[in-house]
């Protein structure tokens, strides 16, 4: 049952991470996700100070609000201070993210938080944290209800907001000209991505979020030129990687979240090593256009 | 020599625009008269795409304001299309020829509502307008420049708008395309709506306009083309560059501007 509910809980969290992770890419914004998987640190843990305890809710609120302080200190610098893009991210999430770090060292009596959990989660301990009825009946690890909440809000997002996350990925002046804007729809994404880094954090950490948020969706742009493929192809691997990884942690007995990431890497080489239409070894030729 | 009309569908009053502090556009007042086709020329730098760009309020603007069709922008949003550069985007996004066409049907959905079959009539209608139907599956990455731009125009197209901004729809594009775009552009016209075209070329540009605005910064000038594609006019709108605009002068006499083609 224990490795029912860990590869559950993984594959929960590669598939928001995937879906939200092919937007990212195409936006040429994956450090940004990056970024925002370490800066929702501060909110986690002012969060907690608040409500002192480690219930979902507040911390979705908390981490929400910062990432989204965060997509927007990224864009103020680097409109306003005219620091190049990549060095602002730089700045802006180190700087958050050392705060968080600092709340938990000298709130460390109080808060039930240690910068290993924060960074590398512990996916094995999913199942310990039950969600226990007053009557007595257990419904599972409250971590897969809060993910399975989560999944289902980012796909009704993608599924409800698909043609304008799609247009402004694309061709974000053309949706302006005709009235689609931009900028919510940026910070909707962002949101989004905030929710996923969060729920995800005690799982499978901040880190291996980013692996989450990058390799599959990067592997599926490698298989596929169809934007409704990659988001699925996404998915899938992230899905393999969790299932994968796991049994791979238990052959090797290691981190279950550095065996989930690593299979993401695996399977991005093959894809880059193999793929029909863009892998090294078995690249088609490409079509020539016929000139007339 | 700046023309004024009555009923404009575009009135741009004393529009600034900077950028970091820098004033690319200056001042600039002018209208627009329905039904023509618009070129907007000038040199590089002259803010040609921005002022485009500040009329669809794309931009911050420093000052001024802008009115399509009588009202703020925001209410005719549904009416305006808009072809950018095609340099804009990454064309190695993920997407097919029709997924980009499809696109001009989002404005008028509006939320959460998914393209219908009328939607998708229309786009495969506009692919046919610019000889493109044959790659309506066709990954957008496998387009040559031309091809690209007809891709564009398409999806403007098939948003089936009143006014139409360009910006620079002729460049790098191959002599096929670029007739097969100007053929379009005058179907359009006769069809009463509006094309403003940014354009670098002065040589065609005598020949596709019948509305020209001279921009460097300011507004050197606005109005019908053969009022204002004059050697003196275009002297203050290039400044110095007197063998370009010798060649151009002397182009202009030979050709005595020939009344348009029908």
């Amino acid at each position: 049952m224990n490795a029912f509910w860990i590869i559950l809980t993984g594959s929960l969290v590669a598939t928001c991470c995937s879906l939200l992770g092919c937007y990212l890419i195409l936006r040429r914004m994956a450090m940004v996700g990056d970024a925002i998987s370490h800066a929702v640190l501060p909110g986690i843990v002012i969060a907690f100070l608040f409500t002192g305890s480690r219930d979902s809710v507040p911390m979705l609120i908390g981490a929400g609000l910062l990432g989204v302080l965060t997509t927007f200190l990224i864009e103020f610098f680097h409109r306003y201070a005219r620091v190049q893009a990549d060095a602002s991210i730089g700045v802006t999430f180190t700087w958050l993210f050392a705060i968080g770090i600092i709340l938990i060292s000298v709130f460390a009596g109080q808060v039930d938080l240690d910068q290993d959990c924060v960074l590398y989660g512990e996916i094995a301990y999913v199942p310990l944290d039950l969600w226990i009825t007053e009557g007595g009946l257990s419904l599972g690890p409250g971590t897969v209800w809060t993910l399975g909440f989560v999944t289902i809000l980012i796909i009704l997002f993608i599924t409800f907001g698909y043609k304008e996350l799609f247009l402004t990925a694309f061709d974000p002046a053309f949706a302006a000209a005709i009235g689609i804007s931009t900028t919510a729809w940026y910070y909707s994404l962002m949101t989004a991505v905030s929710l996923t880094t969060v729920a995800s954090f005690e799982s499978v950490g901040a880190i291996l979020v980013v692996a989450l948020l990058v390799a599959p969706p990067a592997t599926a742009y490698l298989l596929t030129d169809k934007f409704k493929s990659m988001l699925l192809i996404s998915v899938l691997a992230g899905i393999i990687a969790s299932v994968a990884g796991y049994y791979l942690a238990v052959w090797i007995d290691g981190s279950i979240a550095g065996a989930i990431a690593t299979v993401t890497g695996i399977e991005f080489t093959l894809a880059f090593l193999f793929s029909p239409t863009r892998g090294i070894l078995l690249k088609r030729k490409q079509l020539q256009p016929v000139q007339h | 020599m700046i023309l004024q009309v009555e009923n404009p569908v575009v009135e741009v009053h004393d529009l600034t625009v900077s950028y970091d502090r820098k004033p690319v556009l200056w001042g600039i007042d002018l209208t627009l008269p329905a039904g023509a086709l618009v070129g907007v020329i000038g040199p590089n730098g002259a803010g040609k795409s921005t002022l485009i760009k500040a009329m669809m309020d794309l931009l911050p603007v420093g000052s001024g304001y802008v009115r399509i069709f009588d009202k703020p922008i925001d209410e005719v949003r549904n009416r305006i299309s808009y072809v950018p550069q095609r340099e804009s985007v990454d064309w190695d996004f993920p997407a097919s020829v029709f997924d980009v066409v499809l696109m001009g049907s989002y404005g008028k959905l509006g939320l959460f509502k998914r393209p219908r079959k009328a939607d998708k009539d229309a786009a495969m209608e506009a692919l046919q307008k610019v000889g493109m139907q044959a790659y309506a599956d066709r990954q957008i990455s496998q387009l040559s420049g031309g091809q690209q731009q007809r891709v564009f125009l398409a999806r403007a197209l098939a948003q089936n708008a009143d006014i139409y901004f360009m910006d620079e729809p002729f460049a790098g594009v191959d002599i096929a395309t670029e007739t097969a775009i100007i053929e379009l552009l005058r179907t359009m016209r006769e069809q009463g709506k509006t094309v403003i075209v940014v354009h670098h070329d002065l040589q065609s540009a005598t020949e596709y306009f019948d509305w020209v605005v001279l921009l460097n910064m300011r507004l050197v000038a606005s109005g019908p083309t053969e009022q204002i594609l004059t050697q003196e006019l275009l002297e203050q709108t290039y400044g110095g560059k007197l063998t370009v605009l010798t060649k151009v002068g002397e182009l202009l006499r030979k050709q005595e501007f020939p009344s348009r083609e029908a």
